[in-house]
């Protein structure tokens, strides 16, 4: 039997042994905590343990389960929550009380519960891998499908239970492959470090639409894609986080709490079982799962709850369902390979992390994508990473490494967090190289001209961000009136557009016709402002007809199924228009 | 049958190493008996087949190969706790320093703690009147929260700290019990001695207990100071269902405690010497503040820090920022002023106030006062800097009064005075009347229904002599 030789942390080595492999998972002592191995050579076979190691003894036994640090898969994930390694965290609670203790032994999925399972298969059937023979309704939002494991080669369909009601590990059907007979649960493990197998990666041209303005119309993300939210602390990157998880039209969410607060898991935990999803009209626990490894729990589980995370949400992709990771935050998950590193005593490369950093932070971003799935469906992951850099420094390496991995960048931004400017996504910063692939479904679902408009919209942007300049060193008092027009329109954009109230009922979520309607009501008012500076009239008369305000406040006076009210809003303001050029003697 | 082993194999700063020892669990305590008669804590910080490595808490001044015996204890380091705490003063390994005799343990608790499961705990809504203008009204204190105050050097982080103790109200008037738990970490005696003389003159000296470590105490006892403290909180709030506010200084200087040992056992450091889990053992800290399901007491934290050289983004403030729900950051220049409590409103922020004002906590206009006040006070900013390139003359009729709105916001709002208790409608109502001293088209994150109720520009010229 193998024993433990020494301890240093969560890191326990095991002397000359020969019985483990790379990455298997294994039991520590005799709590049997559990572990990964981490490293193996002659001498030592070095080991990560999950859990508290205190009161952990050299010479107590190290076993081995020979297989690979796995998460289980199958119906009862959706609307639970686990810790980093997929336990569930409400039997632990049941288990150990409100504190977390070590070496609880809980199974990662309901083994009482019954499901209504639909066979999809009949005897004498081909079963290749990755097709689906079984389904039942896991939630009122989400149907499971049963896949034969992409491990598996495959066979002959011999036996299948009736339709009926069946626990997770109960047998549905039975195969006859080339290396004997298999036996087909609900269930299967999938070893979470390795990426699940696709037929084929497909282009990522449809938008994940949030209903947030500046990330769907200035900075969007593709279903598929990869975004990063960097941001020091207080910029609210957890509250973007949360409003993509709420609002966002992915079918599935994965939420993944990495090293952050207790008390922000409670609040999604608590918020997101009163909000209701607006296309299904069921709570949104019902598409949602969490993962929750706060900062106190142990450092590996957080380093491995990255790879839980995603390896659900490649599982239900599989099944032919969009889903959205929220990982909050990279950092954390980065910080937590650090300190193991700085455990193993490995060379250091930037700031004290390995340099091994870059590589697994792109295998962790290449794992997104929109896919053709072995059973011929369609399927995405998009993943959506917060970074928080140190001293709110974007040169540091977690923040410049992710960058080169991901194509939409939302650089929170400090200042406009201050002047408490929500989201605080900075407009010039940040960007997204999918707005090419999304113009044709933005031009084709929303309106055709959409993208000349929103490039109008982000000229004005750009435009006053020069004016500023000189604003900054003389005042605005100096500039002609047609730039004094543009930074009025500007501010109506940050304020009136940009900015987004996820506390009002409204403001929260805006369906892409009502950004665009927004948008468009804005150009308006630019227009009829220059054609009004034109007949002589000056800038505090066009201030004077009270519609940059009420365009600001557009957001709120126009319900979200109003749109028609645009209409009478543009007539209203091209009227008071030109009532204030009749004053003058138009040229006619 | 108890095995004590002779000598030791290695010293280096404050650990020591011990040759074939067996049987030894990891974090486990020991105790080092000196040739003298004297005694020293241990604590077990990596151990292998025959090899394990101490740090010894009262340091290893003293210490030889030869002249130590040492006796394992067989468990981690427990703190004994009792209700009787309440009124007693210990070091910061958690033994009584006041005189007044050991205490009768009701039980014994890990001082490590254990992390409360995210699905036990109850998200904090409660908020606590600090009676405090700028922080009640703009990043309000929820009871269970952790609220840290960012300061430096000489700043008033200590009184603020004491008027806070004196006017929060920590339990509603249902005569629920709350208490103080008090930990320092290599404060300066007089420090302390501030402290325990404003408990004395609140008369709340009673409900506190205190850890004390001073800065010339050994550095691995304030390794130790913040957990035993904690845990006592814990222990007050969780099983005699008592409000716990838990006021814990400096943590910079537990930081540095941190790196040094660190560097004594020859880790890797990251960023400015720190070691790569300071991120980790901070939030081991934080992390236990909160309210768990099913008790009726909480734990609330108020860490104070000193950032070196003010600067924000040291690794010790920018991870506990990481990590804690908001700051309250003291500014130099607002206390060279003259101004008190130099709070610095635009980088403080408490993330938990959302769910814990408006109507049925504090007042329902409270968000949309405080949007606009930091709103208003962002474009402050602005204005100032813009005066002061062209200078204040040729600036726009708008940022005159952005100006004027700064002025007197920092008069009469953040300058309040060590004695002044402020009511939440008070703190809102002056937040309001200064408001009106902007154009009413400037306040743009209000509406029209707030604006016909509190926008009253000539009752705030004769308020502030406009």
């Amino acid at each position: 039997m193998d024993k433990i030789y020494s301890i240093n942390g969560p890191v326990v080595k095991v002397k000359n042994s020969k019985s483990f492999s790379m990455n298997e998972m294994v039991y520590v002592g005799k709590k049997k905590l559990i572990a990964e191995v981490i490293s193996v050579s002659s001498e030592f076979t070095t080991i990560q343990v999950y859990e508290g190691t205190t009161g952990l003894m050299p010479g107590e036994p190290v076993v081995g389960t020979g297989a690979a640090m796995s998460a289980t898969l199958g119906p009862g994930i959706i609307t639970n929550i686990f810790d980093g390694i997929e336990r569930p965290l409400r039997d632990l609670a049941e288990l150990t009380g409100a504190f977390i203790g070590d070496g609880a032994a809980v199974n990662s999925l309901d083994t009482g519960k019954k499901y209504s399972v639909t066979l999809k298969v009949k005897p004498g059937d081909r079963l290749a891998a990755g097709q689906i023979y079984a389904a039942c309704p896991e939630t009122a939002s989400v149907e499971h499908r049963c896949m034969l494991s992409p491990l598996s080669h495959g066979g002959e369909v011999v036996w299948t239970a009736p339709d009926g009601e069946y626990t997770v590990n109960d047998t549905v059907v039975k195969l006859k492959t080339d290396a004997g007979e298999e036996e087909l649960t609900l269930c299967q493990r999938w070893p979470i470090r390795t990426p699940r197998p696709v037929a084929e990666r497909l282009p990522t041209d449809k938008p994940l639409v949030t209903g947030q303005r500046v990330i769907d119309t200035i900075a969007p993300v593709a279903k598929g894609g990869t975004a990063a939210i960097p941001g020091g602390f207080g910029t609210g990157k957890t509250m973007t986080q949360h409003q993509f998880a709420k609002w966002c039209d992915a079918d599935i969410i994965v939420y993944i709490g990495c090293g952050e607060r207790g008390n922000e898991m409670t609040q999604v935990l608590e918020e997101f079982s009163e909000l209701v999803d607006p296309r299904t009209g069921k709570p949104l626990t019902e598409r949602t799962v969490l993962i929750a490894n706060t900062s106190n729990m142990p450092v590996s589980a957080r380093e491995a709850s990255i790879y839980t995370g995603i390896t659900l949400a490649e599982y239900y992709r599989d099944m032919g369902y969009h889903i959205a990771i929220m990982a909050d935050s990279t950092s954390r998950w980065a910080e937590a390979l650090r300190e193991l590193s700085g455990r193993l005593e490995e060379m250091p490369a930037e700031e004290g992390f390995p340099a091994y950093l870059p590589s697994r932070i792109s295998e962790f971003y290449e794992r997104a994508g929109y896919v053709k799935t072995l059973s011929g469906s369609e399927g995405s992951v998009t993943i959506i990473g917060a970074v928080s850099p140190q001293g709110s420094d974007f040169s540091e390496p977690v923040t410049q490494n992710t960058k080169r991995f991901v194509r939409c960048f939302l650089a929170l931004d400090k200042n406009l967090a201050y002047a408490r400017h929500y989201p605080a996504i900075n407009w010039t910063t940040s960007y997204s190289e999918y707005i090419d692939e999304l113009a044709d479904y933005y031009n084709k679902n929303v309106a055709s001209d959409y993208m000349e408009v929103r490039q109008q919209i982000s000229n004005i942007l750009v435009e006053e961000n020069k004016l500023m300049e000189i604003v900054k060193l003389m005042g605005s008092d100096v500039l002609p009136d047609d730039q004094k027009l543009l930074i009025e329109t500007a501010r109506i954009v940050r304020v009136g557009f940009l900015q987004q109230n996820a506390y009002h009922k409204d403001d929260t979520y805006v369906p892409l016709d009502k950004q665009y309607r927004m948008m468009t009501l804005i150009l308006k008012f630019f227009e009829l402002g220059k054609a009004a500076l034109a007949q002589g009239i000056t800038v505090s008369g066009v201030l004077g007809t009270g519609w940059a305000e009420n365009i600001i406040k557009v957001k709120y006076d126009i319900p979200n199924d109003r749109p028609e009210m645009f209409g009478e809003y543009t007539e209203r303001m091209e009227k008071d228009f030109a009532a204030l050029s009749g004053g003058v003697t138009v040229g006619a | 049958m108890e095995l004590k082993y002779i000598g030791l194999d290695e010293i280096n700063g404050p650990l020591v190493a011990l040759q074939g020892v067996s049987g030894i669990g990891y974090d486990e305590m020991a105790e080092l008996r000196l040739t003298d008669g004297t005694r020293r804590l241990a604590r077990v910080v990596e151990v292998s087949e025959d090899r394990a490595v101490l740090q010894v808490f009262e340091g290893t001044k003293g210490l030889s190969l030869g002249n130590t015996t040492t006796k394992f204890e067989g468990k981690p380091m427990e703190l004994p706790l009792s209700k009787e705490m309440l009124g007693r003063i210990f070091s910061g390994a958690g033994r009584p320093i006041d005189g007044l005799g050991e205490i009768y343990p009701e039980k014994f608790a890990d001082i490590n703690g254990k992390p409360i499961n995210p699905v036990s705990r109850e998200y904090p809504r409660n908020y606590i009147n600090t009676g405090i203008s700028s922080i009640d009204a703009l990043m309000t204190l929820i009871r269970g929260q952790k609220l840290p105050i960012f300061s430096g050097s000489g700043l008033s982080h200590n009184k603020l700290a004491v008027q806070i103790v004196r006017q929060a109200r920590l339990a509603e008037e249902n005569g629920q019990d709350f208490a103080i738990v008090f930990g320092a970490m290599g404060v300066k005696n007089d420090v302390a001695d501030y402290f325990r003389r404003s408990f004395e003159e609140t008369g709340s000296l009673q409900r506190v207990v205190m850890f004390l470590n001073m800065s010339n105490d050994p550095i691995i006892e304030r390794i130790l100071t913040p957990r035993c403290a904690l845990t006592c909180a814990e222990y007050l709030a969780f099983e005699h269902d008592m409000h716990i506010l838990v006021i814990l200084t400096d943590m910079t200087a537990y930081a540095e405690a941190l790196r040094e040992f660190s560097s004594s056992k020859g880790e890797i450091p990251a960023r400015k010497g720190y070691p790569g889990y300071l991120y980790s053992d901070l939030a081991s800290l934080y992390e236990r503040a909160g309210i768990v399901k099913g008790r009726n007491g909480s734990v609330t934290q108020i860490p104070i820090l000193t950032m070196p050289n003010d600067d924000i983004t040291h690794p010790v403030p920018d991870l506990t920022g990481y990590i804690t729900e908001g700051q309250i950051v003291l500014d130099r220049s607002l206390d060279q002023t003259g101004v008190y409590p130099a709070v610095a409103v635009l980088p403080s922020l408490s993330r938990l106030m959302k769910d814990g004002i408006g109507e049925g906590y504090t007042r329902e206009d409270h968000q949309m006062c405080a949007n606009q006040l930091f709103a208003a006070y962002a474009r402050v900013a602005d204005a100032r800097s813009l005066a002061s390139v062209i200078g204040e003359e040729e600036l726009s009729a708008v940022d005159k009064s952005y100006l004027r709105f700064g002025r007197l916001f920092e008069k009469h709002f953040i300058d309040q005075g060590f004695d002044v208790n402020r009511t939440i409608a008070k703190t809102l109502d002056l937040g309001w009347l200064l408001l009106s001293t902007l154009p009413k088209s400037e306040l743009d994150r209000t509406d029209d229904e707030h604006l016909a109720k509190f926008y009253d520009p000539e009752k705030a010229a004769a308020e502030f002599g406009l």
